[in-house]
């Protein structure tokens, strides 16, 4: 196996693994704030795609104007999820709450389906596709601003997290719900706060990846589940660790495609699933009682 | 003024009774299509063109003076629903004949019953085992995969290469283009150097592609549908692969164009007629019918007309030509579906008989490449 290939193999895993990465860290900060985890994530990630494409080319806005507004269009989506579907329900069980998240991804899915039809769209990339070699690998500028922008989602998440006001509250209702409301903490809000921020982050997601991907009313399933995946290797941390989770298993699935068969593409990731759940249910690099933000 | 009134409304009831009573009642045609589901995309368009063409059949005054009845329903793809729907067209329903359903696997479910109770079926799916061996009830006007291939091998014999690589799709149309594939590499000298499949969703294809790169492939041969394809074209074109990419009949439709966009360019693919129908010489025994369909559809539904719902046009106008050669009753049809010879429709030219009920030959392809974000016709 030659060098050039491996490294080919890198590449792609890595920038794919960026995407899982994204949408696993809004899997966490929904889970952190309120003990769920909502199934709902991928289709967030859809929406991010199909709203710039509805930006693009019903509305005709130049692309830098499509992105910010579709990447508030779905924010507006994931308000509107937790005001109309969770909040109601604020007391039930957590089991009910995973159960209305699966409800309302197949409703959106189903919303969508109708108003953008079944078919496949594409999506311009941000800065041309003229592809660029690295010792013998080659990559697209479309890669590089998949990195860069999940190395900046990252480190505000990082800063939000310990050096605002919020952030901490935020941390504080992940570490006892109870007592954070007992300080003072308005624990609903912090709800409301982080369905935000995760809706804003898997849309962030889906609208860089869909110019190398395509984006259509069903690609929120899969990417949603493997968001979840990294989400689990990472044990339900908000931070590094599910950013490493969810570059190792895009690594681990292009790997895998690229020396054993592409046949075993998502078996892969769901067998680490598995392991992961078996093995480690804190996550790759938890203690036993993790912080988890 | 009463009088009159009612001495007119008295002779148009007469009229009325008398025609009811003398006209034939209507010939009953049942349609199985996968209107939703998965399969929507070849459905909807045969649903729709079938109810076109029975509809302009009947305003012209119908076949041998009796009017056509489409009884359809949709079997959103499943091979189970296919089955129960098309006992109720042949109990409930009590159809002269079926056209349908849209996929292989539900095609292969029904052949059972429309074989035991002497219905004639004009399949729309494409899978060569639906006819072959031949079932005494069982036609198709979809093209077999076979002759896909052989045109892709022939050009690739043509061009004196003979190392090459495959990627198929993960589904049904995936696996029996490979097998098609493997089947028929020997008998035109090539050797397949790689097989390799992708999954119908996959986001990134560049593992696969760069083994195919490794390879030393001379050429490389796509089976599926989109969205794949149009990703393998983007990825082949990062990766910077420079060998000739030839694709299926799966993405001849202008939305693979739009989805590869520039990557498209230089790919060949074997195709029906329809999507060059205006760039077929005059000469073309297929051309009328070709405009007057993509027009019609034009006019009909405001998108353009594909081979899916090709495939439901020529089935109807198979079975107007049967019932038009003397055949109303489903024995009728079925004899006469067998004698029909040279039938210029959408998907080809059919000439059925006795040991073919899939009707087509080579010519119902030919081979196009995109150039410009368009089709060409390459020679």
């Amino acid at each position: 196996m030659q060098f050039d290939q491996i490294l080919q193999y890198s590449l792609s895993g890595l920038s794919t693994g960026a995407i899982y990465a994204l949408i696993g860290v809004g899997f966490s900060i929904i889970f952190n704030a309120t003990g769920i985890i909502n199934f709902a994530q991928g289709e967030f990630v859809m929406l991010g795609g199909m709203f710039t494409l509805l930006f693009l080319e019903t509305l005709k806005l130049p692309l830098w104007a499509a992105i910010p507004c579709a990447i508030v269009a779905s924010t507006v989506a994931g308000l509107l999820f937790e005001r109309l579907a969770i909040r109601p329900l604020r007391q039930a069980t957590p089991i009910n709450l995973v159960i209305i998240t699966i409800g309302g991804s197949i409703l959106i899915r189903g919303l969508a389906m109708l108003s953008w039809g079944k078919d496949t769209h594409a999506i311009p990339p941000f800065s041309g596709d003229d592809p660029i070699a690295i010792a013998g690998a080659t990559i697209l500028p479309q890669h590089l601003w998949i990195l860069a922008i999940t190395v900046i989602i990252v480190i505000v998440n990082r800063i939000y997290f310990y050096h605002t006001i919020s952030g901490k509250a935020m941390r504080a209702c992940a570490y006892n719900r109870r007592a954070a409301g007992l300080v003072g903490i308005d624990v609903h809000r912090m709800v409301l706060f982080s369905f935000i921020i995760s809706s804003a982050m898997g849309s962030i997601a889906g609208i860089i990846v869909a110019p190398l991907t395509m984006t259509a009313y069903d690609v929120g399933i899969m990417l949603g589940l493997k968001g979840f995946c990294a989400a689990i290797i990472g044990g339900m941390s908000s931070g590094i660790a599910t950013v490493i989770g969810g570059l190792l298993l895009g690594v681990l699935e292009s790997l895998g495609a690229g020396l054993i068969s592409s046949g075993y593409k998502d078996a892969i990731a769901f067998i680490i699933l598995l392991l992961i759940l078996f093995i480690r249910p804190q996550g790759l690099f938890g203690k036993a009682e993790s912080e988890r933000v | 003024m009463i009088r009159r009134f009612f001495s007119c409304s008295a002779a148009v009831s007469v009229l009325l009774v008398c025609s009811i009573a003398f006209a034939a009642p209507p010939i009953k045609i049942g349609g199985l299509f996968a209107v939703s589901g998965p399969s929507a995309p070849l459905g909807e368009p045969e649903r729709n063109t079938a109810k076109m063409v029975v509809d302009e059949i009947n305003k012209a005054g119908g076949v041998n003076g009796r009017k056509l009845e489409l009884v359809s329903y949709d079997t959103t793809g499943d091979a189970t629903k296919a089955l129960q729907l098309a006992n109720k067209l042949i109990k409930d329903d009590k159809v002269t004949a079926i056209i349908g359903p849209s996929t292989t696997p539900e095609a292969m479910a029904i052949i059972p019953v429309v074989e035991k109770e002497h219905i004639p079926l004009i399949a729309l799916a494409a899978g060569s085992k639906i006819t072959d061996p031949v079932k005494k009830w069982v036609f198709k006007t979809a093209q077999n995969d076979s002759l896909a291939v052989s045109w892709i091998f022939e050009y690739l014999q043509k061009q004196k290469q003979s190392k090459v690589a495959i990627l198929t799709v993960s589904t049904g149309f995936g696996s029996s283009g490979r097998e098609q594939l493997k089947a028929q590499a020997a008998r035109y000298g090539i050797s397949l150097v790689f097989d390799d499949t992708f999954g119908p969703n996959d986001s990134d294809m560049t593992a696969q592609l760069t083994k195919v790169r490794a390879s030393h492939a001379q050429a490389l041969i796509v089976w599926g549908t989109n969205p794949g394809p149009a990703k393998i074209a983007n990825n082949a074109r990062q990766l910077g692969l420079k060998i000739p990419i030839f694709m299926s009949h799966g993405v001849s439709s202008k939305k693979f164009i739009e989805l590869a966009g520039d990557a498209a360019e230089g790919i060949k693919l074997p195709s029906g007629k329809v999507i060059v129908a205006d760039l077929l010489p005059k000469s073309d025994s297929q051309r009328k019918s070709l405009m007057a369909f993509v027009k019609d559809y034009q006019n009909h539904y405001k998108t353009e007309g594909d081979h899916f719902g090709g495939h439901a046009w020529d089935a109807v106008m198979l079975i107007k030509a049967a019932i038009e050669r003397g055949g109303d009753t489903p024995a009728g049809i079925r004899d006469n579906l067998e004698k029909i010879k040279g039938f210029a429709g959408i998907g080809g030219t059919f000439s059925y008989s006795a040991q073919d009920h899939a009707g087509l030959g080579k010519d119902a392809f030919v081979l196009v490449e995109i150039k410009n974000r368009d089709w060409v016709l390459v020679k």
